[in-house]
């Protein structure tokens, strides 16, 4: 099975994109998001950087579908977002709430499959293929308890990956590992990106985490009425070396760019 | 001190201690009022000897099995019906929260009206006792299901019977098992009541009808037999949640975990 097929390339195309929990008369709504604008090509790693609270999960909670727009476009190929899709595959931060705590492994790995009724040869075929490719072979037959921070988000990260979904949406999935597991998990994640060719959009409040991993930087402004400000390229090679001149001067720029704001 | 964490040990101590507290009280107050340890288990031979006492045991018993059983199988089915649909559950909590606190023995005498002085009453009530339990342990667990779960279940393609299956159904497992746990007290309370009233066989028939012949022996034959039986019952259910149910997170078979 070659991990170079991938389902085919789709733009998230997002304009003027508003979300308010209120239910409020028209015009006295208070936004979380307001007047959000980015396209992200397909194959492309994105990040969305903002403060603890910017709305930056309620926006990616809406690309994943769970969470209803207010106003505005989002799309996701040609498609609007209604519903949760199977293009589109989440990775949780809290893996102890989305990880099935009464399937082993392999299981937890398989469910999509299972879903879809795949026969039982073909899901271990496939399971074993992701379980490998994450660094979890040997522990497939573990339930999620005895697994570490860390290991239970590689458990997260196959399950996604066997489903094929060509859009995976990351919600600070390492936020909470140690800072060696984290780091570990960064480069691996970037390794199986580049591997599979998938679209991300990974949210973080890391600055280091966000220039280590994305191609493009999405910074978002405090709520409410967030949205994305501004954009910043990344042009470095991969890997990346958080030491290099060139990788310390940007997370400058982007750290002097929320300093800015928020003296403001 | 050490010694004294020591499970079999303290076990053994508490018991001897319980024996020792009992036999002063026999001393002191007389058989008639406390009948001894000795007297007690004297008595619970010529009990067993006539076979009334394993008889009542396992009458008793079935009462409660079946009705259990029969409430548990319609409560857990009612309790995710109810936890899973919002318009349902609007309109059924304030009529469980009503009605749970009215206890089963408050419907002896309607249920003896509506189903007869024979087996179904007796068994209506058990059943009447364990639903209201289990629905409500159901249908917290049913609300406690971690919207995460759910979300992942249904970006990975999972239609909604799917997701109760697969997904709410294990996840409230934990919660249904404590349900029927707990329900098979109150069915012991209930059964016993019933029996007192309206019947000529069980342990509650031998507690309550003992005391026309004074015999207070008897009656703790029937109240150590019911504490027996309460104790082993919940023990087989513990041990076989923990390795049935294994994989939903029970481990314990203890009642109280430390």
């Amino acid at each position: 099975m070659s991990l170079a097929i991938q389902s085919p390339e789709k733009t998230i195309t997002i304009a003027n994109l508003n979300k308010s929990y209120d239910q409020a008369v028209k015009g006295e709504l208070h936004y979380i998001l307001k007047d959000v604008n980015i396209t992200i090509k397909g194959g492309e790693f994105f990040v969305l950087l903002g403060p603890s609270g910017c709305g930056k999960s309620t926006l990616l909670n809406m690309i994943a579908g769970f969470v209803s727009k207010t106003e505005g476009q989002l799309k996701v190929g040609k498609h609007e977002v209604h519903k949760p899709g199977q293009d589109r595959a989440v990775v949780f931060q809290q893996a102890d709430a989305s990880l099935f705590p009464w399937l082993n492994v392999r299981e937890n790995v398989e469910f999509g499959l299972k879903m879809k009724k795949v026969s039982k040869a073909k899901r271990q075929e496939i399971s074993s293929h992701y379980i490998e490719l994450v660094g979890l072979n040997g522990h497939e037959k573990k339930f999620p308890r005895e697994l570490s921070g860390g290991m239970k988000q590689r458990v997260q990260l196959a399950r996604v990956l066997s489903n094929d979904s060509s859009i995976l949406l990351m919600d600070e999935p390492f936020g909470a590992l140690d800072a060696m597991t984290r780091r570990t998990m960064q480069k691996e994640l970037s390794h199986i990106w580049r591997k599979t060719g998938k679209t991300v959009i990974f949210v973080t409040h890391d600055i280091q985490e966000a220039v280590l991993l994305g191609q493009r930087i999405g910074i978002m402004s405090r709520g409410p009425n967030s949205k994305v400000t501004d954009i910043y390229d990344v042009p470095f090679q991969y890997p990346r070396d958080p030491g290099q001149q060139d990788f310390i001067k940007l997370e400058k720029t982007i750290q002097a760019h929320f300093d800015h704001e928020y003296t403001i | 001190m050490k010694i004294l964490t020591n499970k079999w040990i303290s076990n053994v101590l508490l018991w001897i201690m319980v024996i020792a507290v009992w036999q002063i009280g026999a001393v002191i107050y007389g058989p008639d009022v406390i009948p001894g340890p000795l007297a007690t288990l004297k008595s619970a031979g010529e009990l067993i000897a006539d076979g009334s006492l394993l008889h009542y045991i396992g009458i008793s018993f079935y009462r409660v099995f079946v009705g259990w059983v029969l409430g548990s199988s319609i409560a857990i089915p009612l309790g995710l019906l109810i936890g899973r649909v919002t318009i349902v559950r609007i309109f059924a909590e304030p009529f469980l929260n009503f009605i749970r606190f009215i206890p089963p023995i408050a419907f002896i005498t309607l249920f003896l009206v509506w189903f007869g002085i024979g087996e179904q009453s007796k068994i209506a009530l058990i059943l009447y006792a364990t639903l209201f339990i289990v629905i409500m342990n159901t249908l917290t667990g049913v609300l406690a299901v971690e919207e995460d779960k759910i979300r992942a279940a249904r970006s990975l393609g999972a239609s909604e019977w799917q997701i109760l299956v697969h997904v709410v159904i294990p996840a409230t497992v934990p919660y249904m098992f404590t349900g029927v746990r707990l329900a098979m007290g109150t069915s012991y309370m209930a059964i016993i009541g019933a029996e007192m009233i309206a019947a000529n066989e069980g342990l509650g028939y031998l507690i309550w009808n003992s005391r026309l012949f004074f015999r207070t022996d008897w009656i703790f034959v029937g109240l150590i037999s019911l504490g027996l039986i309460g104790f082993f019952t919940d023990r087989l259910v513990g041990l076989l949640g923990r390795r049935v149910l294994y994989r939903y997170g029970i481990v314990s078979s203890e009642p109280i975990r430390r």
